[in-house]
């Protein structure tokens, strides 16, 4: 314990004391989380989506008009729950159940909403029956925060732990290090603690920042929140620790790292939501912890979700994160 | 004296390279053991396997009769040729840090007294000079009171100053009865420091011994200096055997008293006569058939 303690705490300095890269690491989300907030403020979308439960084929059987209507994005939805729940917060227009009786949810705050019915009215849908359901809408920015800050941490966690201990390895201060009692599983647990203690910490500075002037939305509990992007955190430094377990070239660590953060930002719906891709890039995106973390926080934020609904996140989180650190410290070499 | 330290048939091959050809040692405790050689000679390769950095490829290193283990991590100081260490620490720090990682440890005071640290205790390891940051390198592996030192080459790239200062630190540390394993490129280093030595080439131990076992058993004779201005084509034409060595002439000769008189029969003006007494690097020249540098 001393020494995973005295490691520890030298790591700490080196960081905090490291001005440039400090700046860096807040400054970065801030000017991210506050630009995109008012890029996207106006929430502007190009196409209408509708939800389709009992299949889109059965939709175009029963209402061949409106199917065929243009810049209408229809996705797919086996239940209808969670479908009801996207339009309950304007994230989806409107949903549509064509597996009994025809019917459509709409809700009547949201703007889209409102036109995209009269559009349906002009087709075959002026027969369907009408639900009604109401809740706010969730802003742009209250849906994009969660990943652009677990998108921010993903970078802080995979290129600071990783760039750390290869350039740590090139420069011998890994074989310093072998010289002594120090073991790798102590050294690399050093180093995700460090590294998390740190990223949390700044991580709450610019959410708690950011909120003095955006104030986002929050219906669930703080301390599940904590603990999702704990484990989300803990989950991508494994994975730095692991790609760094063995490399002795920046170059490579660079190429590697470059190759696992690139799918995680484009696929785990950070910047923009899956509903509507390829049923194999959904269950590709399940593979990537950014999307656990991203969803379980999105869940819990806007639709107050509990920890016994984002269980299956916090296993998949918590689980990635011992196996690639175990994997880590077993393949783990000082020179 | 029992051995702290021995290697048996210790071999490491690297892809198309034997950097350490079958190598013996045999390593008493309380000494300082000097490993020499040019580049590439394989000394750090040794070095490493000895202190547990490198598996041998065959062979054994045992550590007071033991194979090396968790004891051994405790009871031995490494100095590394190149280290870099944590960034944004202070030398205190640093001493600190490492202090941590070991059971039994020095009073930092204690090295900081002994290894002329105060004056820079506070300050950051990126801003110390190379004899001061070579000081410090020896603090950290001294920190755990080891019985066993490595110190591989340690004073390379340092001014003849801090040289000498690193040398009074090193002999500091002999007096306190531990044992110094180090490498260097330097003879008189060597000299200075080391008890026993061993010259290494091509992955071989080509002569092992005590300095002047090994100068007396390669050299029986000294060898005489006269200026050529003061000697001209006399000395060359006394049959002696003089050859010339830059503006001098030398003469190898195991009886002086009779080459002496045949210089003086031939008129040869002996007021800047000198002596020479032969050195390790004459010794490597000897037995490697090449020079040692840096």
């Amino acid at each position: 314990m001393k020494k995973f303690l005295a490691v520890l705490h030298a790591r700490n300095m080196e960081f905090l004391r490291d001005r440039s890269a400090l700046s860096w690491n807040l400054a970065m989300p801030f000017m991210l989380v506050i630009g995109l907030a008012f890029t996207f403020s106006s929430g502007n979308k190009d196409i209408y989506k509708i939800g389709i439960v009992g299949g889109v084929d059965r939709l175009a059987q029963v209402a061949p008009a409106l199917h065929s209507t243009k810049h209408i994005q229809f996705i797919p939805y086996d239940d209808l729950q969670p479908a009801i729940d996207k339009v309950k917060h304007h994230q989806m227009d409107m949903l549509i159940d064509v597996s009994g009786a025809p019917k459509y949810w709409i809700n009547t705050s949201s703007p889209n909403g409102y036109l995209l019915e009269r559009i349906v009215w002009g087709t075959e849908g002026h027969q369907f029956e009408r639900q009604i359901v109401e809740g706010a809408e969730i802003r742009y920015v209250d849906w994009f925060l969660p990943g652009i800050l677990g998108m921010n941490m993903m970078f802080a966690c995979l290129f600071g732990v990783g760039f750390v201990i290869v350039r740590y390895r090139k420069n011998g201060f890994l074989k310093r290090l072998k010289a002594t009692p120090l073991g790798a599983f102590q050294f690399l647990l050093a180093q995700l603690v460090s590294r998390l203690l740190l990223i949390m910490v700044i991580t709450t500075i610019v959410y708690t920042g950011c909120n003095l002037f955006i104030e986002f939305n929050m219906q669930g509990s703080y301390w599940v929140l904590l603990l999702v992007t704990t484990l989300g955190a803990m989950s991508m430094i494994s994975i730095g620790l692991l790609i760094a377990a063995h490399t002795a070239s920046e170059e490579l660590a660079g190429g590697i790292l470059n190759i696992v953060t690139w799918p995680m930002m484009l696929l785990s719906g950070a910047w923009f939501s899956l509903e509507g891709a390829q049923v194999w890039v959904q269950k590709l995106a399940l593979i990537f912890p950014l999307t656990h973390m991203v969803s379980a926080a999105r869940a819990i934020m806007n639709e107050g979700a509990t920890l016994s609904q984002v269980m299956p996140h916090v296993w998949v989180l918590t689980a990635t994160s011992v196996i690639f650190l175990a994997i880590g410290a077993y393949v783990f070499k000082w020179e | 004296m029992s051995s702290i330290i021995t290697a048996t048939n210790l071999v490491k091959q690297y892809p198309g390279v034997l950097a350490v050809d079958n190598i013996n040692l045999s390593i008493p405790a309380g000494i300082c053991f000097g490993l020499l050689g040019p580049n590439g000679a394989g000394k750090t390769t040794t070095i490493e396997m000895l202190e547990g950095i490198h598996m041998p490829t065959s062979g054994d290193v045992l550590y007071k009769g033991e194979p090396l283990g968790a004891r051994y991590r405790e009871e031995v100081g490494i100095q590394f040729q190149h280290t870099a260490l944590q960034e944004f620490l202070t030398v205190r720090e640093t001493l600190e840090l490492f202090e941590r990682l070991y059971q039994h440890t020095l009073p930092i005071s204690e090295l900081i007294e002994l290894c002329s640290l105060g004056d820079i205790i506070e300050r950051d390891t990126r801003k110390i000079s190379g004899g001061q940051r070579q000081r410090l390198l020896l603090a950290l592996a001294l920190i755990n009171d080891p019985e066993l030192i490595f110190l591989d080459e340690p004073t390379t790239g340092l001014d003849p100053q801090a040289r000498r200062n690193f040398w009074d630190l090193v002999n500091l540390v002999k007096s306190r009865k531990k044992t110094i394993v180090l490498t260097t490129h330097y003879m008189e280093e060597a000299y200075a420091l080391c008890d026993e030595i061993a010259i290494m080439d091509k992955g071989r131990i080509v002569s092992q011994g005590t300095p002047a076992y090994l100068l007396s058993e390669h050299f029986g004779d000294v060898v005489l200096q006269i200026p050529a201005t003061d000697a001209g084509n006399k000395l060359i034409e006394s049959g002696l055997g003089a050859v010339a060595a830059g503006d001098q002439l030398e003469i190898r000769t195991n009886s002086l008293h009779h080459t002496l008189q045949l210089l003086m029969e031939n008129g040869v003006n002996l007021d800047r006569l000198r002596i020479r007494a032969w050195t390790l690097e004459d010794l490597f020249i000897n037995v490697t058939g090449k020079k040692l540098s840096p």
